[in-house]
């Protein structure tokens, strides 16, 4: 596959992406809405993937909280519209198209992202001394601790849940996000400095021994892949009107990790690809009704015992290339 | 006082539990490091296991309990050697990760496969260890079940150490989780060890499994998750790779579990535990008995 | 050879992902695209999960009604097909599931769920494309307010905790309560909080307050601080899985009074775990198969001749809902929505299996509560409430 043409004009491709996410919203009310559903299903999950590509793909961190992020991200983009909402749409822009709830909904998106981020800079913290598993086990933890905490917030719902979200969620925006996700996350990795990156995946000791300074590399992965998190969060949730704790739980992390790995790791494009099959595949499945888990968990061993570099990774053998 | 001490007991017979599930993460741990997924699994197939076997078998008395146990114990050592043979070996020594997602799917078939053959409803497991409670120490409330764990998991712990110490094989495991290469070079079959390994590790599962049916006696396909967790958690907390650090992180967070469920924040034990947790990580990287590993290139 | 397979496949895999995502869907648009033949009736449930329990109960009794009616001839002389989708007991799912029953499938209505969390996310769906839903059996007061289509066939949570604290005065006696709460679902947390106002707005006092989470085994430092307060009675608003483990384990830390608790309590699996724990204790919930009604008794007889077991809360509230749905439409004279709707909301006396229906302003069922005592190893009916 040739990326040469992709790379030449980054730019370029990122506005006529945009364009055509914008083209695909306006002709959206044509689709039927259980594919408009899953589509936008399948855009917040891809920028979960690729945002926690980053962190475990590129930069080789095991991170096994990213749900905590997207929770906190979607539950600070929806304290803002529902509580920021009420005092200040009423007054309106007078413009053909009324700006403001687009506005809020923007602001509501980027602060959560930006909340999720500080969260990625505290998980990403303790990764100076810590290393592999051990770094798993404590974003394992910082998930699942962001989930109590949350659970415990009454103002925020508590165990039954935030509900009553306003419906902003777009298609565009779905699309939007994952594209600008795509282009950071792609465009950063290939530059000089984004070097560094794969350098503390291959050989930690190596990049700190040629003055990389590595925690800083690893903090910064998790800041960005959170702060994506975050607003995939906030997508996500004024599209289900209705977030719950539960959601994001352990089980959600896991979901995101298998994309990332199915897709192979540190394969962008893979992991988009991963990410559409591995949301499309259980609605497939659906007719097989209680079957359906049994197969698709039979599906996940065969899959991983005959492409273990991942179902979309084209570089033969395991070792990661030297170019990502 | 009493307060302190029923939750101190409370703790302790928890605790226990989760000892001998961490020890299965651990051993697997320390020989391949690699995190099996599915250990909570094969904690609830023994459950499970136990549930069919003592419809066969004469409820209540000791012995039955025992032999009811022991069936367990060899039906999921035969489980543990069977996965590791299908989904893992294939996968050895390739990278890390694909590995991880394998033991996911085992997780996830073998839960899926449960709820299959007997469906969601959390169904009551046998008595299996004559009840009788007692009281002591002024007031403090013990069951006898409490009792067969401490000293079922006591047993097993000091076999575990004796084989681990003192028999060829526990040599042989010890030395293919120093380095595993080396360990061939010297003869070592590696492949018998590890399957031992998960062997061993699957049946303190399946014990661990039976022991919380009697003190929980309701099952359901997903019992093995939130233990599971816990275990996991208190393997790393003792130091992943370690045996009487399993078995001290397990204990530890027994008792952590227990007085902070019986406190005001008992809604946040899980956030608490973790934590506890990761606070330790910070100052002891390794685990409480962990050792740090020197990494050198 | 093989590897040349594995090295076609994830070429193949994208080719057909383009392929499928290129084809066109078959009907496009809003739901209520009533074209004849069979009436079309969704249903989601949570048939595997957590809750699974509840899911395949009401489920069955849902699928006892539609084949009761077709062998009838149906309504309005067109069978019904029910269409059965499973939310895994998950959030989150239940919002596509409802998204795909009445767009693809183009369903008529949409009945469930049994729990409170799941309807509230396909409410909206419902609402906004004007499709009636049914709850069988959600009882948190926010679901109905989602929107004037959606629908529940039993009591809320406000009247169940205000009767339970009646019966705690005045039956059982107690002026100290201890309550242990199961913060993971909207539930119990609902529960108790309407039962804490009305059993303090009748004087009595909340001596100590536990909170544990669904799934969780072990409640013996939550119940070692409950028995080192003082207390007259237990009420545990939560589910029958983490209800028999607590009876227990209160008898094994010697509490001896009494717990009770709501129509989370009611599965057969509460008196098999709970044992002798659970005997002298009580519960409130829909109905009870001792109920000497003629329709009851058919009920139970013809879910055990199906089923093999005895029909409980869920299973008849399910039955309910399919048939108070079938008996609007007959009224309406039309499946369609707005009409079904007026009808559904118009509906006085129903005569259900749990209970007489009459639907108020809100669209909550305005129902009798039963209250049922655990002894030797059964549940007798104890007390009935009317609805006010």
């Amino acid at each position: 596959m040739n990326f040469e043409l992709l790379k030449k004009w980054p730019k370029t491709w990122l506005i006529v992406a945009l364009a055509a996410a914008l083209v695909a919203q306006i002709f959206s009310n044509q689709i039927n809405g259980y594919y408009y559903d899953v589509i936008i299903k399948v855009g917040i999950n891809i920028i979960l993937a690729v945002s926690l590509n980053l962190i475990n793909g590129y930069t080789g961190q095991f991170s096994l909280g990213h749900a905590g992020f997207m929770a906190v991200g979607a539950y600070t983009a929806a304290a803002v519209t529902m509580l920021l909402g009420p005092k200040i749409l009423p007054h309106g822009t007078g413009l053909f198209f009324d700006l403001g709830p687009i506005a809020l909904f923007v602001a509501a998106l980027i602060l959560g992202g930006l909340a999720a981020a500080i969260a990625g800079a505290l998980v990403g913290a303790p990764s100076l001394r810590l290393k592999g598993d051990y770094l798993a086990i404590v974003t394992l933890g910082f998930g699942e601790i962001i989930r109590v905490i949350v659970r415990n917030i009454d103002s925020l719902g508590g165990a039954l849940g935030l509900n009553g979200i306003p419906n902003y969620t777009t298609l565009f925006w779905v699309a939007a996000v994952a594209i600008i996700c795509t282009y950071v996350v792609l465009t950063m990795v290939h530059s000089s400095y984004g070097r560094g990156f794969l350098a503390v995946r291959d050989d930690e000791v190596a990049a700190e021994a040629m003055g990389l300074n590595t925690t800083r590399y690893k903090i910064v992965a998790f800041v960005i892949g959170a702060f994506f998190a975050g607003m995939a969060g906030g997508l996500y949730g004024h599209y289900t009107l209705s977030i719950d704790p539960k959601g994001f739980d352990f089980n959600r992390s896991i979901e995101i990790v298998v994309m990332v790995i199915v897709g192979g790791m540190g394969n962008t494009l893979g992991v988009i690809a991963a990410a559409i099959l591995l949301t499309l595949l259980p609605e497939f499945l659906r007719p097989m009704a209680q079957y359906r888990m049994v197969l698709y968990s039979l599906l996940l061993i065969v899959l991983m015992l005959t492409r273990p570099q991942g179902l979309f990774n084209w570089r033969r053998g395991l070792k990661p290339a030297l170019r990502a | 006082m009493t307060v302190f001490l029923q939750q101190l007991v409370n703790g302790l017979s928890l605790g226990a539990i989760y000892a001998l599930i961490a020890l299965g993460y651990t051993m697997v741990y320390g020989i391949l490091r690699f995190i099996n997924f599915a250990h909570s699994d094969v904690f609830m197939v023994g459950a499970f296991a136990g549930y069919c076997f003592a419809r066969v078998i004469p409820h209540a008395s000791i012995g039955g309990g025992l032999l009811v146990m022991l069936l367990a114990m060899c039906f999921c050592a035969l489980l543990g050697v069977v996965i590791e043979r299908l989904a893992y070996r294939p996968l050895r020594g390739d990278s890390n990760l694909a590995i991880l997602i394998t033991a996911i799917g085992v997780s996830l078939l073998l839960e899926n496969v449960t709820l299959l053959i007997f469906d969601a409803t959390p169904k009551t497991f046998p008595t299996l260890i004559p009840y009788k409670d007692f009281s002591i120490l002024g007031g403090v409330r013990i069951t006898s079940v409490e009792l067969v764990v401490f000293a079922v998991t006591a047993i097993l712990l000091i076999a575990l150490q004796w084989i681990v110490l003192k028999t060829r094989v526990g040599t042989a495991m010890r030395a293919v989780s120093f380095n595993h290469q080396a360990a061939s070079l010297v003869g070592i079959n590696n492949d018998r060890v590890i399957s031992f390994t998960f062997a061993l590790g699957s049946a303190l599962a399946a014990a661990g499994g039976i022991l919380w049916a009697s003190l929980y006696p309701s099952i359901d396909p997903y019992m093995g998750v939130v233990p599971g967790l816990k275990a996991f958690v208190a393997a790393v907390l003792g130091g992943i790779g370690n045996i009487p650090g399993a078995a001290l992180g397990g204990l530890m967070l027994g008792l952590i579990e227990s007085f902070v469920n019986g406190s005001r924040f008992s809604t946040y034990t899980d956030a608490i535990a973790f934590a506890a947790l990761i606070l330790i990580l910070i100052f002891r990287p390794a685990g409480l008995l962990g050792k740090f590993q020197v990494e050198k290139v | 050879m093989f590897r040349r397979l594995t090295d076609f496949a994830p070429r193949a895999f994208v080719v057909a992902l383009i392929v499928i995502a290129g084809c066109k869907p078959q009907n496009y648009g809003g739901g209520g695209a009533d074209t004849g033949g069979d009436i079309k009736v969704g249903e989601f449930a949570s048939l595997t999960g957590k809750e699974a329990t509840f899911g395949q109960s009401s489920h069955h009794g849902t699928e006892l009604a539609i084949d009761e009616l077709n062998s009838e001839g149906g309504v309005l002389g067109r069978k019904f097909q029910l269409l059965t989708e499973d939310d895994l007991s998950k959030a989150g799912e239940s919002k596509t599931i409802a998204q795909k029953l009445i767009s693809r499938d183009g369903v008529v209505a949409l009945l469930g769920e049994v729990a409170s969390s799941r309807s509230l996310e396909a409410a909206p769906i419902c609402q906004e494309n004007k499709i009636p839903q049914i709850s069988p059996s959600s009882t948190n007061p926010k679901v109905t307010e989602i929107g004037d289509y959606i629908f529940r066939v039993c009591f809320i949570d406000p009247m169940q905790g205000k009767a339970l604290a009646q019966f705690a005065r005045d039956t059982l006696q107690a002026k100290h309560m201890a309550v242990l709460t199961d913060v993971s679902t909207a539930y119990s947390v609902g529960l108790a909080t309407y039962f804490k106002e009305a059993f303090t707005a009748q004087g009595g006092e909340i001596t100590v307050e536990q909170k544990y989470s669904g799934g969780d085994r072990d409640f013996k430092a939550q119940l070692t601080t409950i028995k080192a307060a003082n207390a007259d009675a237990l009420f545990v608003p939560g589910y029958y899985t983490e209800v028999g483990l607590i009876a227990r384990q209160a008898r094994e830390l010697g509490l001896t009074y009494p717990l009770f608790g709501g129509d989370g309590w009611e599965a057969p699996e509460l008196v098999q775990i709970g044992g002798d724990a659970v005997e002298g204790c009580y519960y409130s919930t829909h109905y009870s198969p001792e109920v000497q009604d003629p329709a009851v008794v058919k009920f139970v007889a013809a879910f055990k001749s199906k089923y093999g077991s005895v029909p409980d809360a869920m299973a008849a509230l399910g039955y309910d809902s399919a048939m108070l749905l079938a008996d609007a439409i007959k009224r309406a004279g039309t499946t369609d929505g707005p009409k079904v709707r007026d009808a559904l909301a118009a509906t006085k006396d129903f005569p259900g299996v749990a209970g007489k229906i009459t639907i108020d302003s809100n669209r909550n069922a305005q129902k009798p509560l039963v209250i049922l005592e655990v002894t030797n190893g059964g549940f007798h009916l104890v007390k009935q409430v009317a609805p006010e």
